[in-house]
């Protein structure tokens, strides 16, 4: 069984189409790097996986699961499904170590003494150990993404989605952001990412998928795709994100 | 003129009194109109959102089934509460049919989340009624109402005090209906999806992400409410409430010492007001805003 079986899958915002018939499959330990322009539907299409846009049309499977079924089994595929965003969204009001500790004590039902367990554990591996009692505002962007990357995998999904996770920050933090990531493919997670990171591509990606006006353009190996643009649009796309 | 300090000295055990019943109206007003206006906000804020798709393709028989029952209960009240026991009966049982019919196919295809919408959005509307109703009728007309309207409507007894309590109550969770929503409506939207992210049901993401971040918003303009609605509970002299405007009334109207008493009156209010003013202070400096 796939780990994300997209159907035919139609998003429509209104009357404008922004996924148009979308079928491929993602496998367990696939690192997915999604590309586009910006409106092409590369953000709603990974928005798709955990339910946070629902489809018109077609079906879309993850582990197994429709995401068009009833509310308890989109949580239970939103539980699955780690989010990472771009502008983070750590809950203001707690420290964070508090953030990493929320998803296992409300979503999994663990007692805060595992829960603590874990997210410390998760933000040593994130290299936060040091700044865990700390509120988001006093952390730097970078720092943010990091704790948000914690917060996600505590709640121990099979997969993680990344939606620009380095659009919001300096160029310099990004490589901190991104290193985090490349350890967590080296482990094996299943990761669908959106991102302009070309270099991420190159080295972490095992497949890049190309969207353009909501279709798949391009599917394929990154080192082929990006030596060798099999397209004017991807040619032109590589040479403005570059 | 001349100041005659030993008036107020001898007016103050009534003074007291006053203060003590003006407290107890705001108090219990705010309580329970915090309660109200949370939950006038809540449904105000998001009762028209996520209809789940079970209940759109059933849509309008679904959503206009609360509709009905209201409908339905007002002609009762109205018309059909005077008709004999057997006309009642069969009345409720077409009634209820009626409504079998229109909600039974949702339910068999969705389960009872079906419901969930169109409760939702028959709370938004009830929440809207309510906030257009009470901002839009004077608070003095409100406690007349209660007070002499209410018994000859309902055939109820209303005793002064309970009128008044219950008049804050209402008139002030009007307010801070909105007081609520524009809290709620100006946390970011990705706080929330990063709880939907998380695989939470949506009343634990208000009440463990957003709820939080918008009650630390809520703090300035809630604190302006209860100094308003102290204020406002002076008005309630028109039902002949002893609150203090009305004990201060009573005592000039006794001794005829407008200055003395009315500036005692004031400054009464001025330290309840300043109190007021200190404890939200307290409270703000407790918790950061966000």
């Amino acid at each position: 069984m796939s780990m994300v079986e997209f159907r035919d899958v139609t998003k429509r915002f209104g009357d404008s189409t922004v996924l148009d018939g979308i079928t491929l499959s993602i496998e367990a330990g696939e690192v997915v790097v999604v590309v586009g322009p910006s409106g092409s539907g590369k953000s709603t299409f990974l928005r798709c996986i955990n339910v946070l846009e629902t489809i018109q049309g077609g079906d879309l499977l993850v582990d197994g699961l429709s995401v068009r079924g009833r509310a308890a089994q989109v949580r239970e595929i939103r539980r699955e499904a780690g989010m990472v965003f771009q502008q983070f969204n750590l809950f203001p009001q707690m420290t964070a170590l508090q953030n990493v500790m929320f998803g296992p004590v409300h979503t999994r039902g663990a007692s805060r003494d595992e829960a603590r367990k874990v997210a410390q554990e998760l933000l040593g591996k994130v290299g936060l150990a040091e700044r865990m009692n700390h509120y988001p505002a006093e952390l730097s962007g970078g720092q943010q993404q990091r704790v948000a990357i914690a917060r996600a995998l505590a709640i121990r999904p099979k997969l993680m989605l990344f939606d620009e996770p380095t659009s919001a920050l300096d160029p310099e933090l990004r490589h901190e952001v991104l290193k985090v990531m490349r350890d967590l493919a080296e482990e094996g997670m299943t990761m669908v990412v959106v991102t302009h990171e070309m270099e991420f591509a190159a080295k972490v990606g095992s497949r890049l998928i190309f969207i353009d006006g909501g279709k798949v353009a391009h599917d394929g190996p990154p080192a082929e795709l990006l030596s060798n643009p099999p397209s004017q649009r991807l040619k032109d796309f590589l040479q403005h994100v570059a | 003129m001349d100041f005659d300090w030993s008036v107020i000295w001898d007016a103050l055990p009534n003074l007291l009194d006053g203060t003590l019943m003006t407290v107890k109206i705001t108090l219990w007003g705010l309580i329970g109109g915090f309660l109200l206006g949370v939950l006038a906000g809540v449904a105000k804020t998001y009762g028209r959102a996520g209809v789940p798709e079970a209940a759109l393709r059933h849509g309008r028989r679904v959503t206009a089934a609360p509709w009905l029952l209201i409908v339905a209960v007002l002609v009762h009240v109205f018309f059909v509460r005077q008709l004999a026991g057997g006309v009642q009966a069969a009345y409720w049982i077409v009634v209820l049919a009626v409504l079998a019919g229109m909600l039974l196919p949702a339910l068999r295809e969705g389960g009872v989340a079906v419901l969930a919408a169109p409760f939702a959005m028959l709370m938004h509307d009830v929440a809207s009624v309510y906030v257009a109703v009470m901002r839009g009728t004077p608070i003095v007309v409100q406690v007349m109402f209660i007070y002499f309207a209410l018994p000859v409507l309902m055939d109820v007894r209303v005793e002064a005090e309970p009128a008044a309590i219950v008049t804050l109550m209402i008139n002030s969770g009007a307010y801070i209906a909105e007081i609520v929503r524009g809290a709620l409506q100006s946390v970011h939207k990705g706080l929330r999806e990063a709880g939907q992210a998380m695989g939470l049901p949506f009343h634990k993401i208000l009440l463990h992400i957003v709820g939080p971040v918008a009650f630390r918003r809520m703090i300035p303009p809630l604190g302006n409410q209860c100094i308003i609605s102290l204020k406002d509970s002076s008005l309630f002299i028109v039902i002949g409430v002893a609150e203090l405007t009305r004990q201060g009334q009573e005592i000039m109207a006794s001794n005829f010492r407008a200055l003395e008493i009315w500036s005692a009156v004031a400054i009464i209010y001025l330290l309840l007001t300043g109190l007021i003013a200190l404890g939200l202070r307290l409270l703000e400096k407790r918790m950061r805003i966000l």
